[in-house]
């Protein structure tokens, strides 16, 4: 297992939460004047980035990127509650032309393709099918990228590419039936009203199968913890595939179309692909590896209340706490150590959101010998899947999830 | 505000809230969605000065901000020449391919490994 560390801030948390509460109250965008600094542990560096309060209608923020934005959720932020406030939510957008207006009543979804029917949807429309709704995680593809060794080119994320919350919405099985999808569709393909800069570059899309777009679960939703979605979280619309990577839940969606043969654009065939490999893993420069498409997320847990190089005290009642998640089928158990992996003992589980959701875990524990211990925590799927205790390789940096480490000192 | 506070602004969401998946009727429940109009930040930095930072600037910012560059590890030369032809020609960046080589050679200089 490799030594992991969650994100510290270099400034005062009550300095950090200071400036969070001034960015939710500030919807408009204002340039941040002085900059905070997060050091994020990255091994071989660069290891610092600028907290932003810049973007509309979000709060602090860890700026991986300004355009097209890929913003991280500061650590802390998971140790709050299972459900990620909507301002705090990461962000990440693939082409800069992204839309700064959108006007709810013009705005249509267009569902076209292998269709009895061609629809042109308003908001109205759409807000008056039948309700859905869903506690599920968003978690980009290359979450936890920056922890890759060797580091692998892309976004360098620590581990707040994710977010939790509850998605409102309506299915998109209703969509389609309205559409009437033909015998012979094969997969369904989403896009929004992001573009690229450049004409000639390949448009964002993806697809998913057909039988995948009809299951009951995959949502278009219109609402994010009971709010409209931000713009850049997707406003007005946002593709929701639970338990699925982020790459599929499409935001700003506005054209879905039936095919009636696999999709072969760049971003569904050749972008976002993993060895088919367990834990998607390989060596660097191995060969002969078969790329497929990235899809379910695997299990992942971690501590969200002692930081790497805390002190405990030897002899006092101390408890650990965090979240889990199962990836797509819940979480089963969650294991805790406080001596390395030697001893392992079953953590309490909070309130059950659904399989789709991060669980809390709690853990009372004594640490008794002095020195530098490590705590570790492990969860295991509703499926029966642990987490491995080797990290994975591959060359984009995708679906890490081994059992990350918090190295701690007792005195 | 502290972060209670904002907390309180989500829970009264999940009591509203119905089991997963069970389609509600009350319209009362359902939002009226409000325009957006908004601006996002540019990020207009430059590369650092240095032989080849002026082709950077040209050929890289277009399409993204340079703290995307600025982020990015230490990285073999095979690897930055990996990353411009990938967006050479997946990305479609209109990048001459007799400039490819001072590009990659400014990346090694700012990002190379030793």
């Amino acid at each position: 297992m490799q030594q992991v560390f969650t994100p510290r801030l270099i400034s005062s948390r009550r300095q950090f939460l200071g400036k969070a509460g001034v960015a939710t109250l500030a919807l408009t965008s204002a340039p941040a004047l002085a900059e905070t600094m997060v050091k994020l542990p990255l091994a071989g560096g660069p290891d610092e980035r600028a907290i932003t309060t810049a973007f509309p209608q979000k709060g602090a923020l860890i700026l991986q990127r300004t355009r097209p934005p890929l913003l991280e959720t500061p650590f802390e932020v998971f140790d709050q509650s299972v459900f990620t406030p909507n301002d705090l939510f990461y962000v990440r957008w693939h082409w800069a032309g992204i839309p700064n207006e959108i006007n709810v009543d013009s705005f249509r979804l267009t569902v076209r393709g292998q269709v009895d029917r061609t629809l042109s949807l308003s908001l109205g429309e759409i807000l008056a099918l039948p309700q859905a709704e869903l506690v599920a995680i968003n978690q980009c593809s290359g979450n936890s990228r920056g922890y890759f060794d060797p580091r692998v080119p892309g976004g360098q994320w620590s581990h707040g590419a994710m977010g939790n919350a509850r998605w409102t919405g309506v299915r998109l099985r209703d969509v389609l039936d309205r559409a009437g999808v033909k015998a012979g569709a094969a997969q369904v393909r989403f896009s929004g009203l992001d573009e690229a800069i450049l004409p000639e570059a390949p448009k964002f899309m993806k697809s998913l199968a057909i039988d995948h777009a009809r299951d009951g679960e995959v949502m278009i939703a219109y609402a994010m913890n009971g709010e409209q979605f931000s713009l850049v979280n997707g406003f007005p619309l946002r593709l929701i595939v639970p338990g699925w990577y982020s790459t599929y839940w499409v935001k700003m969606l506005n054209d879905v179309e039936v095919l009636d043969q696999p999709d072969t654009n760049y971003w569904t065939k050749t972008a976002y692909t993993i060895p088919d490999t367990p834990h998607a893993s390989m060596r660097p420069g191995q060969t002969g590896v078969t790329f497929v498409p990235i899809n379910r997320m695997v299990p992942r847990s971690f501590i969200t209340n002692i930081k790497p190089g805390d002190t405990l005290r030897a002899g006092a009642p101390a408890v650990a706490r965090g979240i889990a998640f199962g990836g797509d089928s819940g979480v089963s158990r969650v294991d805790f150590s406080s001596d390395g992996g030697k001893n392992w003992q079953q953590a309490q589980l909070g309130t059950d959101q659904g399989k789709y959701s991060f669980r809390q875990w709690e853990m009372s524990f004594t640490p008794s010998d002095r020195g530098n211990k490590v705590l570790i925590v492990r969860c295991t799927s509703g499926s029966g899947e642990t987490q491995p205790d080797t990290p994975n390789w591959n060359p984009s940096g995708f679906m890490r999830n081994v059992i990350e480490q918090t190295a701690v000192l007792v005195t | 505000m502290n972060r209670a506070s904002a907390l309180h602004r989500i829970f009264p969401i999940a009591l509203v809230a119905s089991v997963a998946l069970a389609p509600t009727s009350e319209a009362a429940d359902r939002l009226s969605l409000k325009s957006v109009s908004v601006d996002l930040p540019l990020g207009d930095r430059m590369f650092p000065d240095g032989p080849g930072s002026a082709a950077a600037n040209n050929h890289c910012l277009a399409c993204h901000s340079v703290g995307m560059v600025l982020n990015q590890p230490a990285l073999p030369r095979a690897e930055w020449l990996a990353v411009v032809e990938k967006m050479r020609t997946a990305y479609k960046a209109p990048i001459d391919p007799k400039v490819v080589n001072g590009i990659v050679d400014y990346l090694v200089t700012i990002k190379g490994t030793r």
